[in-house]
């Protein structure tokens, strides 16, 4: 991992040099050894980027910010960071030309607690979906196991023990907001979250319906735009599980509409600003399960 | 919610409907003096993918027990396509409701054209006695509202 994290460097120091860019996103070293955070480097303290198994954290958010800045950046992407990419590319919210994207290998990333991350038991493979430039590796993805398995065992539930289920992970929830900034979908300049007359801006949940509305907005705002990244339930400090809803959406509509990964390449059309004319009707829903 | 002088629930009942179509196919229900129960409150919208989601959620925050959605025949959109996507969004929030283990029955999606007085009736005096049937929404409420 050193070495990688050496010729990573070298490779974002020849970058800066020759002026192809003019800042690096990276992580750098916070104060644990798993305390790795996003960072902005330039030619000054770019012996400061790290990489190791602890970079858990996607990258591709900052660059709406960053690509709207003067000068060109370069960003360091994992395999499954590419989806988010190629979804913001697909919504114009990163301007390509100011962009250099180095695909970095990874081997699977680990929380605070050494074991591997959630988003890492369900690795979307080795294959970076868009980079101008990848770095070599011996590093090998974990095995994926099968990422609907939790939704299919709440589907197989009744109704009263899924409810329970939700009102016990989501009165949790203290609505600080994280799983919407760090989500590289969420990228509205304006939030409906943030809007003062909706009586819902910015404050705790008062009662056990705003905790839930909340979540299905949040999750509806991203459906069929979900890379299915996991950055969500990562940062969530109450460790409430984001991704089952988003997973929940991805489910529904690979089954109805057809399969659909965002963010594969960087020309398709999400499901929901598309139709076909033979779509399912809503009913489906309650026909479900009767039989 | 309402219950009334004889201690019988009467739901309320939030109806959005198209400008075009349900909208108008209200008004021949009742110019036709088809009859549907007074507990409808009917939201005029330009079209029925102007409805989001969260309106839907918000009529159930402040005490609907159910929520109806009526817009044009597939095909028939006045916009040409605005109930296909409208089509697509209420699947996956209705879908979404029922992962969370809301009551499924409490959404419904019909279309409804300005020729259908007669379907519009039918539709709203079934989806009140389904309503009804399910008692009031408690998993949806802001206790904090009263009617």
């Amino acid at each position: 991992m050193q070495k990688l994290r050496d010729e990573i460097v070298a490779k974002c120091k020849a970058l800066l040099e020759d002026g192809t860019v003019d800042r690096v996103i990276g992580w750098e070293k916070g104060l644990f050894d798993y305390d790795c955070s996003p960072a902005t480097f330039t030619k000054e303290n770019i012996d400061e980027l790290v990489y190791n198994e602890y970079c858990g954290s996607n990258l591709s958010k900052y660059l709406v910010k960053e690509s709207k800045a003067e000068g060109n950046v370069a960003v360091l992407l994992k395999p499954c960071d590419t989806y988010s990419l190629n979804e913001l590319l697909l919504e114009h919210r990163v301007k390509k030309e100011k962009i250099f994207v180095l695909g970095i290998p990874c081997g699977g990333m680990k929380d605070e607690k050494g074991e591997l991350l959630m988003k890492c038991n369900t690795c979307k493979g080795n294959e970076h979906k868009i980079a101008d430039e990848v770095m070599d590796s011996d590093l090998t993805v974990p095995e994926a196991r099968d990422r609907f398995e939790l939704v299919e065992k709440l589907d197989g539930m009744t109704p009263e023990e899924r409810f329970a289920f939700w009102q016990g992970e989501l009165s949790k929830c203290i609505r600080c907001n994280a799983c919407r900034n760090v989500c590289p979908a969420c990228t509205c300049l304006k939030c409906v979250f943030d809007n003062h007359a909706s009586g819902i801006d910015s404050k705790a949940n008062a009662d056990s319906f705003e905790e839930k509305m909340f979540h299905i907005i949040r999750a509806f705002h991203v459906a069929g735009r979900c890379t299915d990244c996991g950055e969500c339930s990562r940062v969530c400090p109450q460790g409430i599980p984001l991704h089952l809803f988003n997973r929940k959406y991805i489910k529904e509509i690979n089954e109805l509409y057809g399969e659909y990964q965002a963010g594969e390449t960087e020309d398709s059309r999400p499901p929901l600003a598309n139709f076909t004319k033979e779509d399912a009707e809503p009913s489906v829903i309650y026909e479900k399960g009767r039989d | 919610m309402q219950i009334n002088e004889n201690g019988e629930f009467r739901p309320t009942i939030v109806a959005f409907c198209c400008n075009w179509c349900s909208y108008a196919g209200a008004d021949l229900a009742g110019s036709s003096r088809a009859s549907y129960p007074a507990d409808v409150k009917i939201i005029r919208v330009p079209c029925s993918c102007r409805v989001n989601p969260m309106f839907i959620l918000r009529a159930f925050e402040r005490g609907a027990d159910g929520v109806i959605l009526c817009g044009c025949h597939p095909g028939d959109c006045h916009y040409s396509t605005g109930n296909y996507y409208a089509r697509r969004r209420m699947t996956m929030l209705f879908g979404m409701l029922d992962y969370l283990g809301i009551e499924k029955e409490r959404t419904r999606v019909e279309w409804v054209s300005a020729a259908e007085g007669a379907k519009f009736s039918a539709t709203m005096n079934e989806f009140v006695s389904a309503v009804k049937e399910l008692g009031p929404n408690r998993k949806l409420r802001d206790l904090r509202c009263k009617n």
